[in-house]
């Protein structure tokens, strides 16, 4: 069992829905990570997202663009953030951790590389945004040579057929992208939501996170209740951007703003728990 | 040669949109299925006789073609060598090649029931044209452009404002012709429904390399068959610029299985390739994934994209359609550059010499066809794509010679 099944089965067995948050790796700067990564763990996060930034990130609004933007003043690559990682690690074993990104500065780096190092660092699971299952059975056998994961984005607009096919490739959780458009967008309806979710577990074993437009705590709570695991990044990365002069506040910030979410998920599930008894 | 001339061009791309290890479909889950949607109404209406006739009609009465073949006598007798023709893709409406492909993919759109088109636009001119296809069929129309190039460009932006098209400015970015592309995309993804994104070149995901390499292939016939009729053979060799590569790919496809006719395709040399102020991926770059294909792009060691430059707004794009970077391959095309100075030089040259002023994108490819025709002699022939006309430039022209407008 690896750390992210560990985890999901942890949170089964407590009743609790995973929260995955998502920062841009070396945004507002390099330092800065590490110490974003121990404080939403503290802040109640289950796994951690962390994406590589990219010149141009086409599925992203133009907060996490942003983020991108201010990483690369420092010239953030894909090896300086598994140092991170590496870093991270050295204090925290069990917290699975998962890289998002765009195939291109993966495909530069080299696929074999990469996983290696990845899977050295500590890196638990590979999410490529821009790479759809027909192009990726190279990639994908070297992920699962080095016991990576590969994390699939499931949409609104992907049919029944397509989901059963990404379901097969997929490992550690399968992540529904929870409306029409970018990351940022607004607009999020539940009980789409809980439909399309439902379509995804005929299909799946694995455990369902929901992404996209998940802007609050308040949100968080409800998506809880129909998903396995809640993604928030965006919001996140807004409330990074908005306090990167001052670290201290931003720390504090963010540890605060993921406790919400965290809570307000807790009572989601214990409200769920209460509702199926009866 | 011999192991060149056994591919069967028409066969490419395959069922998935690869040229060889090139092109494919790089998106996000979200555009798989309108992409796949895509794929289908165009694999049913390029075989749809109404369709075809309709396309057809609009080409020859409100495009205005066929476009000449000009025999440029002038400019040739001067430069002492081959005799060059002039496609004259900018006698087209709108003054460039770019509406044989937005009036296509229009009318498709208006087949599929979609209401809403949007583009990304580096010159202006794939903006024009989507704007006055929009206008003609009476579709909404957004377009996407960098902040960079509407102040470059903003005769362009005010032509598309005037054709009732809403030009969004992209601050994102190196606020060129690539951003513009990622907020099409993201437009496209939050309004799939009722939205059709008109990819302005050869570029993009299955099947947009394909499908707009189709819709220009009309420029390649044409000039297959007036060359024939007016010399009673194919030319030596056939010359256009490549930014996307779309003119090019126009008027290369019906020439490929030709094999005594050399393809040059011209890459924007900007200040020089040597200090890397240039858009020239094909000569420079390497293999990568970006916008939705894979393809030769312009990127640094990490694998982010460059910043390019080159003096015309529509050749400053860091990637090229991923049939080209196969041609590239496989040898059947030869990929030169031509810089600012030479684009410029030959902008200036055919003005004087035939009274004909070209986009700055196609006098790229005339600043080779006059490299090329130097070396050659006056029994043989060249065909140069004229893309596009230069009014838009004047005043990037002016600004360059010190002069104010």
């Amino acid at each position: 069992m690896n750390r992210i099944e560990r985890r999901f089965a942890a949170c089964r067995e407590h009743g609790r829905k995973a929260l995955i948050p998502y920062i841009t790796g070396g945004d507002p700067q390099p330092d800065a990570t590490v110490p974003l990564l121990q404080t939403l763990v503290e802040g109640g996060a289950d796994i951690l997202e962390i994406g590589i930034p990219f010149s141009d990130p086409m599925a992203d609004g133009q907060v996490i663009q942003a983020a991108c933007e201010r990483a690369l003043v420092h010239h953030v690559n894909i090896r300086r953030i598994l140092e991170m990682v590496r870093e991270f690690r050295t204090d925290d074993v069990h917290t699975p951790v998962v890289l998002m990104g765009y195939l291109n500065p993966i495909e530069q780096m080299g696929y074999a590389a990469f996983a290696q190092e990845a899977v050295a660092a500590g890196v638990d699971g590979i999410l490529c945004v821009d790479l759809p299952p027909e192009e990726s059975q190279f990639f994908v056998e070297m992920l699962q040579e080095n016991q990576l994961d590969p994390i699939w984005l499931i949409a609104p607009t992907t049919q029944a057929e397509r989901i059963r096919r990404i379901c097969e490739v997929a490992r550690g959780f399968v992540y529904y992208v929870s409306l029409k458009g970018v990351t940022g967008a607004d607009s999020l309806s539940v009980s789409d939501v809980a439909v399309h979710v439902a379509n995804i577990r005929a299909a799946t074993r694995l455990p369902v996170g929901v992404g996209f437009g998940i802007r609050d705590a308040a949100a968080a709570g409800r998506i809880a209740g129909v998903a396995d695991a809640v993604v928030v990044g965006s919001a996140l990365v807004a409330q990074i951007e908005a306090h990167q002069s001052e670290p201290e506040v931003m720390y504090a910030v963010v540890r605060e703003f993921i406790a919400d979410m965290r809570r307000a998920m807790d009572a989601a599930a214990v409200e769920t728990a209460l509702g199926g008894e009866r | 040669m011999s192991s060149k001339v056994s591919i069967n061009y028409g066969e490419f791309p395959d069922a998935g949109g690869h040229f060889g290890r090139y092109g494919g479909r790089f998106v996000p889950e979200l555009l798989m299925a309108p992409l796949e949607e895509l794929a289908e109404a165009y694999a049913r209406y390029r075989e749809d006789p109404r369709f075809l006739a309709e396309l057809e009609a609009d080409l020859v009465h409100y495009v205005g073609r066929p476009s000449p073949l000009y025999y440029a006598q002038r400019w040739s007798e001067q430069l002492g060598g081959a005799r060059i023709y002039l496609k004259r893709e900018d006698l087209n409406h709108t003054g460039a090649h770019k509406i044989n492909n937005t009036m296509g993919q229009a009318l498709l759109a208006a087949r599929m029931g979609k209401t809403r088109l949007v583009a990304e636009t580096g010159a202006g001119q794939h903006g024009v044209a989507t704007a006055t296809v929009a206008a003609r069929l009476g579709l909404e129309c957004v377009i996407y452009m960098g902040a960079a190039d509407v102040q470059r460009q903003s005769v362009n932006v005010y032509r598309m404002r005037l054709l009732g098209a809403k030009v969004i400015a992209v601050e994102a970015g190196t606020r060129t012709l690539k951003d513009a592309l990622n907020e099409a995309f993201r437009d496209w993804a939050a309004n799939v429904d009722d939205t059709f994104y008109i990819i302005g070149t050869v570029a993009g995901p299955h099947p947009y390399p394909a499908m707009v390499r189709d819709f220009q292939t009309v420029i390649g016939h044409e000039a297959r068959r007036q060359i024939l009729e007016r010399e009673g053979r194919l030319p030596d060799a056939l010359v256009a610029c490549v930014g996307g590569g779309s003119n090019a790919m126009g008027l290369f496809h019906p020439f490929l299985a030709d094999a005594g006719v050399r393809l040059y395709g011209v890459e924007a040399g900007g200040e020089g390739l040597a200090g890397g102020r240039h858009a020239a991926p094909l000569a420079t770059g390497r293999p990568g994934v970006l916008h939705g294909n894979r393809t030769y792009l312009m990127e640094d060691a990490d694998g982010q994209i460059l910043p390019t430059h080159s003096i015309s707004a529509g050749l400053d794009y860091p990637g090229v359609g991923p049939e080209h970077a196969w041609l590239k391959d496989v040898g059947r095309a030869e990929y030169v550059d031509a810089t600012d100075q030479e684009a410029l030089a030959a902008f200036h040259a055919l003005t004087r010499a035939e009274g004909i002023m070209p986009a700055l994108e196609s006098a790229h490819a005339l600043a080779c066809a006059d490299r090329l025709a130097r070396e050659m002699t006056p029994d043989q022939i060249i065909v140069a794509n004229l893309s596009g006309r230069g009014d838009k430039d004047i005043n990037t022209v002016a600004a360059l010679e010190g002069m104010e407008l």
